[in-house]
């Protein structure tokens, strides 16, 4: 494969098209409202209406409004069809032609979708996800070739930190800064790993990243490997997402096909292969440290950092570990440029973020925004707040790491600082909409109960820490409380913060205390009476009664 | 001593062949772990396998996939328990799989659940007495955007209400008597 050979199966792509594309939405949230059936329907159509040399039907990946899937789309016009009934195929080949579909018309000019800013994706939607080409037709692998055959290892490294790329995992690490430490790392085998064990429930940026563009990643990989030495690259992905495997098991099919991964890529001397690892349901293994020991076939279990992955890794090597939406964001920004990429949002976070909306809202599904861009903007303008006439009571970030922003808090912009002065943290981007219906004791004692169960057992405070905040906060939430729990839980959130191992036990007290900070008087409705009471002092009653 | 332990050894690797022999699921398992190289690393991904082939994983399983990739059983039985996704125990003939992912919570997943679990007369991950059944919870299969999510016998339901779900297991229970 060389450049004249990419260059060529991008012109055959595009001088293939034809006059018109229905893009069909073949993510897993329109599969699952039958959208395999509309796809077959739409074909069908198409050759009966004898037009199969002037329309395309194409399976696509995500196109982001999850809530009225299955979702249609017609090129060049934009239609947007939302909740397509496999009977409604036929009307909307006719609507080409000027006809009427039967199917709900969807505003394609929403807020929802035009306040977004697509890097990451920006493929989703509109390349195949289950071809190669489709992916090289709009510049795919282009990057890799542009690394491998005119810049030095230290160059690339250098481009990603002129960019400003943060880690999307959720910390926020400088991404520049952990690809040239591993760069440094003294060593002749390393590896890079890519780190799409989305656990965080709420969050499904991740899945549908892998779903819609997998080559973007596997090409991110592959720079990432060139520019930190690596030959071999892991993704380790969870089981629950069965189609994503298959997508990419697919993709890397194709690319080693084409001898785009394999030995001497783009007649280079470099070589990169990646293999696929299935989780296996455990929320530990997102650590880092925990995933590479489920990698090496271990029990997933985290182990003290120092010594850094990027230092001693996988089997005792130096190893890099990114997360998908990190990866993704890495062709874009050697295509176009560090300059470009940093001067799109805030000082200290650069680029864009995907979420996941989801919870009480109106449009729920997928949104990529640039970093800065203010809460409100988010829920209230594309999201079309609460649904019902419902009040928007707070937004939950960061899973069972980060914390619930109260509803006056929304016009916080939307970067890694803001976010945790709040006492929430952007984490890998998953943001549930509570209404005044939802209970904040409850989804307090909703995220412990996913700790406790998740907490791997091998360091104490987070082990049995866990339980005893769950006990504290199921006893409140059943009205049985008194102050001198609520003091007992603040106390125990404090020290599973400070003592635990992984950032899962240091994160776990995060949605209490966050919740605490905010609505603390749903906490204090639920308490009895103290019959000792605290003495004033600051300090626990002793045990002795009263009277 | 060392005797002893060849002896053992040599016990273990004649029961794996009988079991190689007289299964052909095993002669599959076999064959995933020799395509691994009989690597250790590879546990899970064998450990995958089995599952798919035999529905749980049983002592015998274990047993084969330790003596295979030459590491102690109490490693693999280790890993096997340590992971939610593998089952030691036989499922039911159906499965109801409940997301309880924050946003399925929100739109009301506990309700869902607790309706489900009334319906089939049994808690999560219990399978009722006529092996019909499973319930089991799932943390969040990322299916956010149709919330409340089920899955049954392996396809994503979306925006699934108590009434609907009671529905599908009265229907599975009823086939089974």
């Amino acid at each position: 494969m060389d450049l004249s050979e990419l260059t060529q199966i991008k012109e055959r792509e595009l001088a293939a098209r034809k006059k018109y594309t229905l893009r069909c939405c073949m993510a897993a949230g329109c599969v699952s409202s039958n959208s395999e059936a509309v796809k077959q329907e739409l074909e069908k159509a198409v050759v009966e209406a004898g037009l199969q040399d002037q329309v395309e039907v194409r399976g696509v990946g995500c196109m982001r409004l999850c809530c009225e899937g299955p979702l249609v789309q017609a090129d060049p016009s934009g239609m947007l069809f939302e909740q397509v009934d496999p009977e409604a195929a036929k009307s909307i080949i006719q609507t080409l032609k000027g006809g009427k579909a039967k199917a709900r018309v969807g505003d394609a000019n929403a807020p929802f979708f035009k306040k977004q800013k697509s890097i990451v994706l920006a493929n989703s939607g509109i390349v195949d996800p289950e071809r190669i080409e489709s992916y090289i037709a709009a510049d795919g692998y282009h990057a890799l070739y542009h690394v491998l055959r005119e810049m030095e290892r230290s160059e690339v490294v250098e481009e990603i930190v002129a960019s400003g790329l943060r880690g999307r995992g959720g910390a926020g690490f400088p991404t520049g800064l952990k690809w040239g430490t591993v760069a440094k790392s003294a060593g002749s085998r390393k590896f890079v790993v890519c780190n799409a064990d989305e656990g965080d429930p709420g969050a499904f940026m991740d899945r549908s990243v892998l779903e819609s563009d997998p080559h973007s990643v596997l090409e991110g990989m592959a720079i990432a490997a060139y520019a930190v030495g690596a030959e071999q690259g892991f993704i380790y992905v969870r089981a629950e997402y069965p189609l994503a495997i298959e997508r990419l098991k697919n993709a890397i099919k194709q690319a080693k096909a084409k001898g785009l991964l394999g030995a001497g890529i783009f007649e280079s001397p470099f070589n990169f292969t990646v293999d696929i690892r299935i989780g296996a349901g455990a929320f530990v293994c997102g650590e880092e440290t925990a995933l590479m020991m489920s990698i090496e076939g271990r029990r997933g279990t985290p182990r003290p950092r120092p010594p850094f992955p990027a230092e001693s890794g996988l089997w005792g090597c130096p190893t890099l570990i990114n997360n998908v939406e990190t990866f993704a964001n890495v062709a874009p920004i050697i295509r176009n440029g560090a300059q470009w990429f940093a001067g799109i949002g805030t000082e200290k976070s650069k680029g864009t973020k995907v979420f996941a909306l989801a919870g009480k809202i109106q449009n729920t599904g997928l949104i990529e925004v640039p970093m800065g861009t203010p809460l409100r903007t988010i829920v209230e303008e594309m999201g079309g707040g609460a649904p019902d006439g419902g009040r928007i009571k707070a937004v939950q970030t960061g899973g069972p790491s980060g914390g619930c922003i109260p509803a006056d808090s929304l016009d916080t912009p939307v970067d890694y600082e803001s976010l945790g002065k709040l006492g929430s943290i952007m984490g890998s981007g998953g943001m549930i909409v509570m209404d005044q219906t939802t209970n904040m004791v409850d989804v307090a004692r909703f995220f412990m109960e996913f700790c406790m169960d998740e907490s791997c057992g091998k360091c104490i405070p987070c082990r049995a820490g866990t339980v005893q905040m769950h006990h504290l906060l199921t006893k409140i939430m059943e009205g049985k409380g008194t102050a001198r729990d609520l003091q007992k839980l603040e106390e125990l959130c404090d020290m599973v913060r400070s003592t635990s191992l992984c950032g899962l036990g240091q994160t776990a007290p995060n949605p209490t205390l966050s919740t605490l900070r905010f609505f603390r008087h749903e906490y204090e409705q639920r308490l009895q009476p103290d019959t000792f009471g605290p003495r004033g002092n600051g300090k626990p009653a002793r045990a002795t009664p009263s009277a | 001593m060392v005797t002893a332990i060849a002896d053992k050894r040599q016990k273990a690797a004649l029961a794996s062949a009988q079991l190689v022999a007289g299964d052909k699921r095993y002669k599959i398992l076999q064959t995933t772990m020799k395509r691994h190289q009989n690597q250790s690393d590879a546990l899970i991904e064998v450990l995958h396998k089995a599952q798919e082939l035999f529905g749980y994983l049983d002592t015998p399983q274990l047993r084969f996939v330790a003596q295979g990739l030459r590491i102690p059983p109490s490693r693999v039985y280790g890993v096997a328990t340590f992971y939610h996704f593998f089952q030691l125990k036989p499922k039911g003939k159906h499965s109801c799989v409940v997301c309880m992912g924050t946003a399925c919570y929100v739109k009301g997943a506990d309700k869902v659940l607790a309706g489900v679990e009334e319906q089939a007369g049994i808690k999560s991950g219990e399978t009722t007495p006529d092996n019909q059944v499973s319930v089991l919870t799932a943390r969040c299969i990322g299916a956010c955007g149709i919330a409340p999510a089920v899955v049954y016998d392996g396809t994503v339901t979306p925006r699934q209400g108590v009434a609907d779900a009671r529905k599908q297991i009265k229907e599975w229970m009823s086939h089974g008597s």
